[in-house]
C-alpha cells in the first residue's frame, strides 16, 4: 500500500441518511409567509375599526407569544417560539374578535389557544383543532356578550342597518341577513349597496375578518408560495355559494337577485378568513386529497347548516372546529391509490 | 417523435450539472491500487479465483459466479494480489474483497469479441458474452444484466427502453456518454433489442439535454437505427426511475412488488447499454466506467473513466480535494447516494458519482434537534412519485406500526428521497421507509406480522 492512500482522514466523515440535499424551506419561513399574507387585513382592519384592532392584534401576539415561550421554558423542553407559529395564532385569534373587546379578553384567549389547545397536546402540529378558532370558541362561551358586540366601522355602519346603539354598535351583516330571512322579507336588504362594502371590508364584523379584498390578496401570496392549496378555500366558499344559491328565495337562479344571496353569504362573516387561512392550516386539514375534499365541503355545510337553521348568525368557526375533529378518520379513509396498486393483466 | 413525457408527482431539483455537463469523459491515471469487491451486483457474491502473489493481467477473471443471479469480476488494473479479505463497501460493511497492487505495465488480458457479427450470433451466445463480461445494471441496482435479458417464457417482452434520463443532480457521466458514445449506445440498443425480441425500443432522454438529443436525431436519421425512436421526458426528479420511466413512456404501472417485466418492458441504463456493446462487439468485460466526480468541495469536477476498485479518495484527489476540508462523501447521487466513513470505499460496477460536501449545510444536513414535528402541509404526499402518504409512513414506523405501514404501502417506496428533500420539517423520511422495509421484511421472514 502506498502512503497517499493509506493516510487518515484529517477530519472524520459525516454520516446520514440519504437525501444529501435539501429544500431550502423551512418551518419558520412558512409561518413568516402567512405572517405576511395576514399584513393586508391587518391594514385593512386598522382602517376601517381604528387604533383599536391594532391594540388588540399586538396584545392577542404578545399573550400567544409569551405564553409559548414561558410553558417551554418551565418545562424545560427547546424553545419553539422561533418558529413564529405562536404569532400566527395570536393574530388569527385577534382577527376573530370584535374591535370592542376588551384587551385582556383577547389575551386570555391567546393564552388558552396556545396553552391548552396547542402545547397540551404537543406543541405545533400535534394539536387537533386550530388552536385560534378554538380560542375563539373559548371566549365565545365565556363572553358571550362582549364577544358579540359590534363597532360600527369608522366610516359609517352599511346603509339600511340599524345601529343598535346610535354610533358605537351595529349589526352584522349576518345578523342582519337572518333578521330579514326570519321576517320573511329577505328583499328588504339593499344588495347593491351591501356587496361592494362586504367586498372591501367596510362593514361591522371581527376585526380581520370583514374585508374580503384583502385576504383574497393575503391568500394570493400564500398560493404563489404554495403554502395553501386551491382545493379547501375554493369548495368550502363553493359550498356555501351553491347551497345559498339553491335556496335563494325568489323562484329563479340567474337573476342578479337570486345571484345575490349566495354573494352576501360568502362575503359577509368569517366565512373568507376561514376558508382560506384556518380551514387551510396545514396541522389541522387533511393530507390526502379526497380527505380535503370532504373536509371542505363538510365546512361548507355545516356552516350552511349554522347560518340557516342555528339560533346563532355565523357558523364558519364551529363548522371548521367540528370537521377539524373528524380529520384523522378522514385521512385514515382516504388513503391514496398507491402507484402499482393495479391488477396483473395476463 | 413525442412531446415532453412524464409522470404525476415528482420535484424539481436545482441539477448543479453545468460544472460537469460538457467536460468530456477524461481517463484516469490508473491507480497505484485497486479493492475490487466480489459484491459488485445484486445476488449472491462471486467466488474468488485468485490468492495472495498470484498475478494478473487486465480484463482477467478473479472470481466466478456462485450461481444463475451472480456475475463473475475482472482484474481492472495489471498487478500483483495482495489480499483477499474484509474491505470497506459502499453499503456501510466490510466485505470480501481482492486488493490488487498496480505494477504499472497495463497488461492486457486476451479479450475477445463474439467470433461472428452481433446479428448473426445466436442468443443464447450473446446473452453468455454479456454474462461472461460481468455487467451489472450500472445505474444503481446492480441487477445482474443477462438475467433481466432472458425473461420467462410467458412474460414476453414488447418494450425496451434504454435509460439515459440521468436526474440525479450532480451527475452527468450517463450524459457524457450519450453525446460521445452515442453510436455505441444505439448499437448496444439493437443488440438487447435482438434478445429479447421487442417491437418497441425507447432511448429516453432528458428533454433538457439539448446536446445529446442533437446528436441521437443525426443518427437515427440513417437506416441502421431505424428501430429506435427518441422520448424525450420532463425535466423532473425521479423521472429516471424505473417505474416512472415506463409510467411516462406507456402510461403502465408496473404492479406493486411486481417486475417492469411483468407489463412487458425491460429497462436498460445507458452505461449498460454501452458496456454490452462494449462486450459483445469490442470484447472488453466490465472493468472499468464512467464516474462524475462533483460536488462544491471539488476544485476541478471531471467525467472520468475509472477502473472498478479504484478508491473513492484517489480518483477525489485527482479533481483537486482538500481531504481536510471534507465533512462528507457521498457515492452515487445526492438524493439516493450513501454518505461514506472511509474515503478509501472503492467505485463500484454501480458506481455512477462520487460527490464530495465541503461544509455540512452545503449537504444540508440535518443536525439532531433541529427539524420540527411534522406540520401536516402534504408537501411529502405531493412530490410522492409512489403516491404514497410519507409523514404518515414514518410516524406508523416511528411508532412500531409495522402492519399499518404495510397497509400504507412502505414496501412500495422507491426510496428516491423526494419527500425528504422537501419536507420543510427536515424530517428524515427516507431513514423511516428503509426502516420500515426492514422490519417488513423481517416480520414476513419470521411468519407473522403482529407486532
Amino acid at each position: 500500500m502506498t502512503d497517499a492512500i493509506t493516510e487518515p482522514p484529517a477530519s472524520l466523515l459525516h454520516l446520514s441518511i440519504s437525501p444529501h440535499i435539501r429544500h431550502p424551506g423551512t418551518v419558520p419561513a412558512i409561518m413568516l409567509s402567512v405572517i405576511i399574507a395576514l399584513v393586508p387585513a391587518f391594514i385593512g382592519s386598522i382602517f376601517f375599526f381604528g387604533v383599536r384592532s391594532c391594540i388588540l392584534t399586538c396584545a392577542s401576539v404578545a399573550a400567544a407569544v409569551a405564553t409559548e415561550w414561558s410553558i417551554t421554558a418551565l418545562l424545560r423542553k427547546p424553545a419553539t417560539v422561533n418558529d413564529y407559529s405562536a404569532i400566527v395564532t395570536g393574530m388569527l385569534l385577534a382577527f376573530n374578535v370584535p374591535p370592542g373587546l376588551p384587551v385582556w379578553m383577547a389575551m386570555l384567549g391567546s393564552v388558552f389557544a396556545i396553552g391548552v389547545v396547542k402545547l397540551a397536546f404537543g406543541g405545533l402540529g400535534n394539536n387537533f383543532i386550530n388552536p385560534a378558532l378554538a380560542g375563539r370558541a373559548f371566549l365565545m362561551v365565556s363572553y358571550p356578550a362582549a364577544m358579540t358586540r359590534w363597532s360600527a366601522p369608522l366610516s359609517g355602519t352599511l346603509s339600511g342597518f340599524s345601529r343598535a346603539v346610535e354610533g358605537v354598535t351595529t349589526a352584522t351583516p349576518l345578523a342582519c341577513f337572518k333578521a330579514a330571512a326570519a321576517s320573511g322579507n329577505l328583499h328588504s336588504l339593499d344588495f347593491q349597496d351591501a356587496l361592494p362594502r362586504l367586498f372591501w371590508g367596510n362593514t361591522g364584523g371581527c376585526i380581520g375578518e370583514t374585508s374580503a379584498a384583502l385576504l383574497i390578496l393575503g391568500a394570493c401570496f400564500l398560493w404563489y408560495k404554495r403554502i395553501i392549496g386551491f382545493i379547501i378555500p375554493s369548495l368550502f366558499v363553493g359550498t356555501v355559494f351553491f347551497f345559498f344559491w339553491m335556496s335563494n328565495g325568489t323562484g329563479n337562479f340567474f337573476s342578479i337577485r337570486a345571484l345575490s344571496v349566495p354573494l352576501y353569504q360568502i362575503l359577509s362573516g368569517g366565512l373568507m378568513l376561514g376558508a382560506l387561512f384556518m380551514a387551510t392550516d396545514m396541522a389541522t386539514s387533511p393530507i390526502t386529497p379526497w380527505g380535503k375534499v370532504i373536509f371542505a365541503a363538510g365546512c361548507g355545510i355545516l356552516t350552511v347548516i349554522i347560518r340557516k337553521f342555528g339560533g346563532y348568525p355565523e357558523g364558519v368557526c364551529y363548522a371548521i372546529l367540528l370537521m377539524n375533529c373528524v380529520v384523522p378518520l378522514l385521512d385514515r379513509y382516504t388513503r391514496p391509490k398507491r402507484f402499482g396498486e393495479v391488477k396483473i393483466s395476463e | 417523435m413525442f412531446g415532453t413525457l412524464s409522470f404525476r408527482g415528482g420535484l424539481r431539483l436545482p441539477l448543479h450539472k453545468d460544472l460537469t455537463a460538457n467536460l468530456k469523459i477524461e481517463t484516469l491515471p490508473h491507480p497505484p491500487r485497486v479493492i475490487i469487491h466480489l459484491a459488485q451486483h445484486a445476488g449472491t457474491p462471486a467466488n474468488p479465483l485468485v490468492k495472495h502473489g498470484d498475478r494478473v493481467r487486465i480484463g482477467q477473471v478473479i472470481a466466478e459466479p456462485t450461481g444463475a443471479v451472480s456475475l463473475p469480476v475482472h482484474a481492472s488494473v495489471s498487478g500483483t494480489i495482495i489480499s483477499v479479505g474484509p474491505f470497506p463497501h459502499p453499503s456501510g460493511d466490510h466485505m470480501t474483497a481482492v486488493e490488487i497492487e498496480n505494477d504499472g505495465s497495463e497488461e492486457k488480458a486476451e479479450m475477445l469479441p463474439l467470433d461472428k457479427p452481433w446479428k448473426e450470433a445466436a442468443l443464447g451466445e450473446i446473452v453468455q458474452k454479456i454474462s461472461a463480461a460481468g455487467i451489472a445494471g450500472m445505474g444503481g441496482c446492480g441487477f445482474p444484466a443477462h438475467a433481466k435479458l432472458s425473461p420467462p417464457s410467458n412474460k414476453p417482452i414488447d418494450t425496451l427502453i434504454v435509460n439515459g434520463v440521468e436526474c440525479e443532480p450532480y451527475l452527468t457521466a450517463d450524459h457524457r456518454l450519450l453525446i460521445e458514445k452515442t453510436e455505441e449506445i444505439l448499437t448496444g440498443s439493437l443488440i438487447i433489442r435482438k434478445v429479447l425480441g421487442a417491437k418497441t425500443t425507447f432511448l429516453a432522454v432528458d428533454a433538457g439535454n439539448l446536446q445529446a438529443i442533437a446528436r441521437i436525431l443525426e443518427l437515427l436519421d440513417g437506416p441502421k437505427f431505424k428501430d429506435i425512436s427518441l422520448a424525450k421526458l420532463k425535466t423532473k426528479y425521479p423521472q429516471g426511475g424505473e417505474k416512472q420511466l415506463i409510467y411516462a413512456l406507456n402510461k403502465k404501472q408496473v404492479p406493486s412488488g411486481g417486475l417492469p417485466m411483468d407489463i412487458g418492458c425491460v429497462v436498460h441504463n445507458v452505461a449498460t447499454v454501452f458496456a454490452v456493446h462494449e462486450a459483445v462487439c469490442v470484447g472488453i468485460p466490465l472493468y472499468q466506467r464512467v464516474v462524475t466526480a462533483n460536488g462544491p468541495a471539488l476544485r476541478s469536477p471531471k467525467n472520468i473513466m475509472v477502473p472498478i476498485g479504484t478508491p473513492a479518495r484517489f480518483v477525489l484527489r485527482h479533481c483537486g480535494i482538500d481531504m481536510g476540508n471534507v465533512k462528507k462523501v457521498v457515492i452515487g447521487g445526492p438524493m439516493t447516494g450513501l454518505a461514506q466513513s472511509e474515503p478509501d470505499v472503492p467505485v463500484m460496477k454501480t458506481t455512477a458519482g462520487i460527490l464530495a460536501f465541503g461544509r455540512l449545510d452545503e449537504a444540508a444536513d440535518i443536525r439532531a434537534g433541529y427539524g420540527h414535528a411534522c406540520i401536516g402541509c402534504g408537501k411529502c404526499v405531493k412530490s410522492c412519485p409512489m403516491r404514497l402518504v410519507p409523514s404518515f409512513l414514518a410516524k406508523y414506523v416511528n411508532r412500531n406500526r409495522i402492519e399499518e405501514a404495510r397497509e400504507w404501502g412502505v414496501l412500495d417506496c422507491i426510496e428516491c428521497g423526494a419527500c425528504a428533500y422537501i419536507c420543510p420539517s427536515k424530517i428524515n423520511l427516507v431513514h423511516f421507509m428503509k426502516l420500515g422495509k426492514y422490519w417488513a421484511a423481517r416480520q414476513q421472514k419470521q411468519g407473522h406480522f403482529q407486532v
